[in-house]
């Protein structure tokens, strides 16, 4: 069953670079697609991060545990589509001026919360095998928590870049928030644990 | 002697076709699209799917028609031009969506025959004209002149236009007359961004710009009615759209059907939907930052594909200083945006 899913993921994940190639094949985005090749993989990047943070409520909701299993694959996914969103602007937009490059992601806001997102996501994907999990001990989980950081910065990312399109990013702002109040104990946990150990100091 | 080397992209007489036999061809073409795709990876030869793409030209025939111009050599004829392909394209026109591919495969049906332009407002003599008529009563001529867009790309493109001043002079403006107001057609069956604003980017529509009367006057300024030799495209405004080249190109309305002069500054729709980002001026300027983005330098769309990538310094006044820089003496140029 697990097989099947994974499967699916990598169909859909993976499928969607041939899907993005025959887009700008077929002239969808006109002769100069680099607008749109970024859009494209920003989104998918989006709707993986959705997807990824469904698994455990899902998983909860269905009391079918190993479906958990499919979250990794599903992270791994999203980074790297969030890499390719990253790696289009850098690339296709500015032409690797990493004087330019680097300027814009410290100047401009939504920039700052996208680059800030992708290095957590950078952080996580590299930390995403069985080794590192078990060498990191507790402090693997506390590092992953992180995603849900990721979760608000994303869609005010996606909000801050837009011209004047807000129905979409709005939408995507209230899908993350029901992600998140679904955790509410969990984040609350969080926030208790850390003033916990404040207090210990 | 001029030896004329035909494109891919170039249009000859034999693909002159009805419009029914065109939207059939497209449908194939899509068709094709698909099945082409697969031919792009076996080739051992080809150097990579990124320089496969700069192959591409826009599989679109359209129903453009000749259009010649008396060329104006003293605008910059050496100048390296965008491929055609890339200029019909490539294009921002919210009224047919948002992605820059969506104008080009949306708009095919926009029809522009008959179309009609009103110049009137504080005028002693307005008048309405239809296409044949203005063409009749002004020369075009063509004119290449650098697109400067505001999201910090640009083009270089062979207009072909009139100049606004020979217009607005056959109206005789009176004293009153301190601004121009345009006005793009209204007509949400035809133009789905319109109908929603969620295809149209949560703007309002009619789409409306002005320039200060100084400006609309200028030499410069012109109403396109063509590029590369043939009329508009309806991606591109046809059948007549502004073309200011020292400002941002969302002040170069398209497919207008008002001209007014008004005593006041008109609204423009960009600054209406984002005073803090867009002003009434959107003269080109690489010292005034957009908020989220630098205006210091910009992508110059040429030959090429995705990684032929050339960013080049914005100049003041995109390039035109020496024209246009005088109608802003003593003024703040960071303030008036």
């Amino acid at each position: 069953m697990i097989a099947l899913f994974k499967t699916v993921i990598h169909l859909l994940a993976g499928g969607s670079f041939i899907y993005l190639y025959l887009l700008i094949d077929s002239g969808a985005f006109g002769a100069d697609p680099v607008k749109d090749i970024i859009h494209f993989a920003g989104k998918s990047a989006i709707n993986l991060l959705i997807a990824t943070l469904l698994v455990t409520p899902l998983a909860k909701l269905t009391t079918y545990s190993p479906l958990n299993r499919v979250r990794r694959l599903l992270g791994i996914y999203c980074f790297i589509w969030a890499t390719s969103h990253f790696a289009s602007y850098a690339v296709f937009e500015l032409g690797l001026d990493l004087s330019l490059l680097s300027e814009e992601l410290l100047k401009r806001p939504y920039l700052v919360l996208g680059f800030s997102s992708w290095l957590l996501l950078l952080a996580m994907a590299v930390t995403s095998t069985r080794t590192m999990q078990i060498r990191l001990k507790s402090r693997w989980k506390q590092l992953h928590q992180w995603v849900y950081l990721v979760a608000i910065l994303i869609p005010v990312h996606y909000l801050w870049s837009t011209k004047s399109e807000w129905i979409e990013p709005l939408i995507y702002i209230v899908i993350f928030t029901i992600l998140l109040l679904l955790r509410h104990k969990q984040i609350l946990n969080i926030f208790q644990t850390l003033k916990l150990r404040e207090s210990f100091r | 002697m001029l030896i004329k080397i035909k494109k891919q992209s170039d249009i000859c007489e034999s693909d002159i076709t009805s419009e029914s036999i065109y939207l059939k061809r497209r449908e194939i073409l899509k068709g094709l699209g698909l099945a082409t795709a697969g031919l792009a990876f076996p080739g051992a030869s080809q150097a990579g799917i990124l320089d496969y793409f700069s192959k591409k030209t826009a599989p679109i025939k359209d129903r453009r028609q000749s259009l010649s111009g008396r060329v104006n050599a003293s605008y910059n004829s050496d100048w390296e031009l965008t491929p055609e392909s890339k200029v019909i394209s490539h294009n921002n026109f919210y009224e047919f969506g948002m992605g820059k591919g969506d104008p080009i495969n949306k708009a095919q049906n926009f029809k522009t025959e008959p179309w009609h332009i009103v110049i009137d407002g504080e005028v002693n003599k307005p008048y309405k004209l239809s296409m044949e008529e203005l063409l009749k009563l002004f020369t075009p001529e063509e004119r290449i002149y650098r697109l400067r867009c505001v999201e910090a790309w640009s083009m270089n493109i062979p207009w072909i236009g009139v100049r606004l001043a020979d217009l607005i002079k056959r109206a005789q403006p009176n004293s009153n007359a301190k601004y121009v107001a345009f006005e793009t057609l209204y007509d949400p069956q035809q133009m789905p961004g319109q109908d929603s604003r969620r295809i149209g980017g949560g703007i309002d529509y009619p789409y409306v710009e002005g320039l200060r009367i100084d400006e609309a006057m200028n030499d410069l300024t012109m109403l396109s009615v063509g590029l590369y030799g043939k009329t508009l495209a309806p991606q591109n405004g046809a059948p007549i759209r502004l073309v200011v080249p020292w400002k941002y190109g969302f002040k170069s309305i398209k497919s207008i059907v008002s001209i007014k002069l008004t005593r006041q500054q008109p609204p423009n729709t960009w600054n209406i939907t984002n005073a803090r980002e867009y002003g009434f001026y959107a003269n080109v300027n690489p010292d005034v930052d957009h908020p989220r983005w630098s205006q210091g330098s910009e992508r110059f769309i040429g030959e090429g594909g995705l990684l032929s990538v050339r960013r080049e310094k914005t100049k003041i006044f995109n390039g035109y200083a020496e024209e246009v820089a005088s109608l802003y003496r003593g003024m703040d140029l960071n303030k008036f945006i």
